[in-house]
């Protein structure tokens, strides 16, 4: 993107770009997430969304509860295999484009349990851009999270270098 | 103010139009189930004829995990059940396995009493959250952010002892692990100072709320025969105006030795309960501020060499201490052969844990009683014959942890 | 204290000699052995009689290759007292056999072991006679073991997996 300065075409105040980097711009400012909380990183999530952490700053505070409405799955807490079949649907029901953040070691790999009823890792059943460890991990590495799809959907559609 | 009744039977649905009941699946992904839990609602028109809730969608195994591993290591699983108020949990399994084990009497006072600040700080930080969100539900979302705002300074609070936020992990069977921060008595001075204020702007903003109490007053009613009858506790049978806690009926940690309330409310609703919540966090700061009083110097840990892993300085130094820290942490300390359940008062109700051994250091069989479980058989009760909105007013009002409930 | 819970226990026993199988007190708690067609008509006469109105849980141990019968039903009751020193606590135990797993439910007695019972049935599979609604609490409802049995690993994911892929395929078949 440039800012224009050319007399002709109206002087300064219009910004020329490519469509495809104008969605990015706008999709990656203004994430509407879904919060998939269902164990004790909810709660942190939760925080995160609260005053002190306040994720409105990075333009991701709309949250939604339903999926249609939303392009940012933040999985939270512990996957079961009983919970994990409404996890998938829940995430096929969202719009694309969308993204997915596995919050805490739960989601990511199991975590602590290593049980007979518990999913060793939402990426079983589930394409996930963002993994944040911990068990909760703190708000920053939310936020830090949160950034990090920001970037990725800077570079979508972007050549690979 | 009149509790409005609503009965199904009183419906006239045979005046030409043709109704037909209506099943309505309510989670497990609802932002107002607290959690995971689904509730399967038949609806009349906007009345819930029944409920069936549905659960297990968080269910982890912790029983089964902790029979496979010692009990120091089962602390942290305690913590990831209520994790609302890890520290509670952590608090009452210690104990258990103290009572276990036999060795209540040589706890160090220190490490007793700041057990009891820490117990209250849970007990305070749960109930915001309960208070905070079951408001949240019912669309008052700014006494849901002065409680986080409070919560947070919990956290710090804990942060400070124990290094962790949420799932704290912190005391060990005999004491705590480590001396509390110098700085612990002073951030709890400032904890009840400005705590009681944020207190009372979350009084003013619900409690005489007309819409909160249109919405809380009368709904999800219990009676105290029903309550009793379904095992319910907490502030869930307070609310129904039957006075038992445990801190007074079966005390421990020395609860005998402050001076506190029980607060009952007699209307047995979502409002009455929510009264209990917060007259209950008053009585907290007042056990908590006792308890800064008198906290004494001297050890935090008890001096058992063969259940308390020894300093760490001494296990890089001696040969005995590292070989002692070593079985210690392998094979984990013995406990006598018998069976043993102790209970403590969660915010959420009675906490039981039931351990069973076998004379190794590995729990036989650990089972743990989790009050939001027992407490959530109330609900189709408390809804059936209601306005399908009160639902959501009953969940929050029950107080539920689905990490306890499925375990 | 007024409410003398030996003097209870010791006339239980005379008067119903072949009920009580057995009395065990460990650290301030006291554990009688019922027999196990007796409990729910035990259950209903402490209840009626003295006053244990509210019951604080039910569980399973299962003993495995240590002990015959295999399994024991766990019930803890506790009593209000008027003063809160009166609050009393006692714990039943009913041994159940590999070959029967019949319990009489006490459902009927207090309401709240409804899903206590319901989440014993799930995880041990033992099974309460009378149980309004005996289905699975915490497993789905096609799960085919009972993991708190000491036969069943702790990692085994088999029964919880074929489960999900059920759900999965219906999933798809659905409208949503």
């Amino acid at each position: 993107m440039g800012v224009n300065t050319n007399p002709v075409l109206g002087g300064d105040g219009f910004i020329t770009t490519k469509l495809s980097s104008f969605a990015n711009w706008a999709r990656k400012n203004s994430l509407w997430p879904m919060p998939f909380g269902t164990a004790c990183c909810a709660i942190e999530m939760m925080g995160v969304f609260a005053s002190r952490f306040d994720l409105s700053r990075f333009g991701a505070e709309v949250v939604r509860f339903s999926p249609r409405q939303a392009d940012l799955m933040i999985v939270s807490g512990t996957i079961t295999y009983k919970m994990a079949s409404v996890c998938r649907k829940i995430y096929d029901q969202m719009p694309e484009p969308k993204w997915v953040i596995a919050m805490g070691s739960c989601t990511c790999g199991g975590g602590p349990f290593d049980s007979y009823a518990v999913v060793q890792g939402i990426d079983e059943f589930l394409p996930v851009d963002v993994y944040v460890g911990g068990c909760p991990p703190r708000p920053e590495a939310l936020i830090d999270a949160v950034m990090k799809i920001q970037k990725k959907i800077e570079r979508e559609g972007a050549p690979i270098v | 103010m009149e509790r409005v009744e609503f009965i199904t039977d009183e419906i006239d649905v045979s005046a030409g139009t043709r109704t037909e009941a209506l099943i309505l699946n309510m989670g497990p992904q609802h932002p107002s189930t607290h959690g995971v839990l689904r509730v399967v609602l038949h609806l009349d028109g906007e009345i819930v004829v029944k409920a069936i809730p549905y659960l297990g969608y968080l269910h982890r195994g912790i029983e089964k995990l902790c029979e496979s591993i010692t009990y120091q290591q089962c602390i942290p699983y305690t913590d990831r059940m209520d994790y609302v108020a890890s520290i509670c949990n952590n608090i009452g399994f210690i104990l258990t396995v103290e009572k276990l084990l036999g060795i209540q009497d040589e706890i160090p006072e220190r490490a007793k009493v700041a057990e009891v600040i820490l117990f209250e700080l849970g007990r305070v930080e749960s109930h915001l959250i309960g208070i905070g969100t079951n408001a949240l539900d019912l669309g008052a979302m700014s006494a849901f952010l002065y409680c986080f705002k409070e919560r947070e300074r919990i956290y710090d609070i804990l942060e400070m002892v124990c290094g962790a936020r949420l799932t704290t992990s912190y005391p060990r069977v005999g004491g705590l692990p480590d001396d509390l921060p110098e700085n612990f008595n002073e951030a709890i001075r400032n904890f009840l100072r400005a705590f009681p204020k944020t207190l009372a702007e979350v009084d003013k903003l619900l409690t005489r709320n007309r819409i909160w109490i249109e919405r809380t007053k009368g709904v999800a009613y219990i009676s105290a025969e029903d309550a009793i009858d379904l095992g319910l506790t907490g502030p869930a049978l307070r609310g129904s105006g039957v006075p038992y806690d445990v801190r007074k009926a079966i005390p421990y940690l020395g609860y005998e030795n402050y001076d506190f309330e029980i607060p009952i409310a007699t209307d047995g609703d979502a409002y009455a309960r929510y009264l209990c919540r917060l007259e209950e966090m008053r009585q907290s700061l007042r056990i908590i501020e006792q308890a800064a009083n008198n906290l004494p110097d001297g050890p935090y840990i008890a001096d058992l060499p063969e259940i308390v892993l020894p300093r760490k300085e001494l296990v890089y130094t001696k040969m005995e201490s590292l070989i002692r820290h070593f079985v210690l942490v392998y094979e984990g300390f013995k406990t006598p052969p018998g069976e043993i359940y102790h209970s403590v008062e969660n915010p959420k109700g009675e906490l039981g844990y039931y351990v069973v051994s076998d004379g190794s250091g590995k729990p036989y069989r650990m089972r743990v009683r989790g009050p939001s479980f027992v407490n959530l058989q109330a609900l189709p009760k408390m809804v059936e014959g209601r306005l399908l909105a009160d639902v959501i007013a009953a969940i929050g009002s029950i107080d539920i942890v689905l990490g306890e409930v499925d375990r | 204290m007024s409410f003398d819970l030996q003097a209870v226990i010791d006339s239980l026993k005379s008067n119903s000699p072949d009920t009580i199988l057995d009395i065990k007190a460990f650290r301030n708690e006291t554990t009688l052995l019922i027999k196990k067609e007796k409990i729910q008509e035990f259950c209903q006469y402490l209840k009626n009689n003295f006053d244990f109105k509210f019951i604080v849980d039910i569980t399973a141990v299962d003993y495995l290759e240590r002990k015959t019968p295999r399994y024991e039903v766990v019930y803890y009751l506790h009593r209000f007292g008027p003063e809160y020193s009166e609050n009393v606590r006692i714990r039943l135990k009913v041994e159940v056999p590999e070959e029967d797993t019949r319990v009489l439910s006490v459902t009927p007695v207090w309401s709240g072991a409804n899903w206590l019972e319901r989440e014993v049935y799930d995880l041990f599979g033992i099974e309460f006679v009378g149980h309004p609604d005996l289905r699975r609490i915490l497993m789905p409802e096609e799960y085919d073991a009972h993991p708190l049995r000491k036969d069943f690993d702790v990692r085994n994911r088999e029964p919880s997996k074929r489960c999900f892929e059920k759900d999965l395929k219906e999933g798809e078949s659905g409208t949503s």
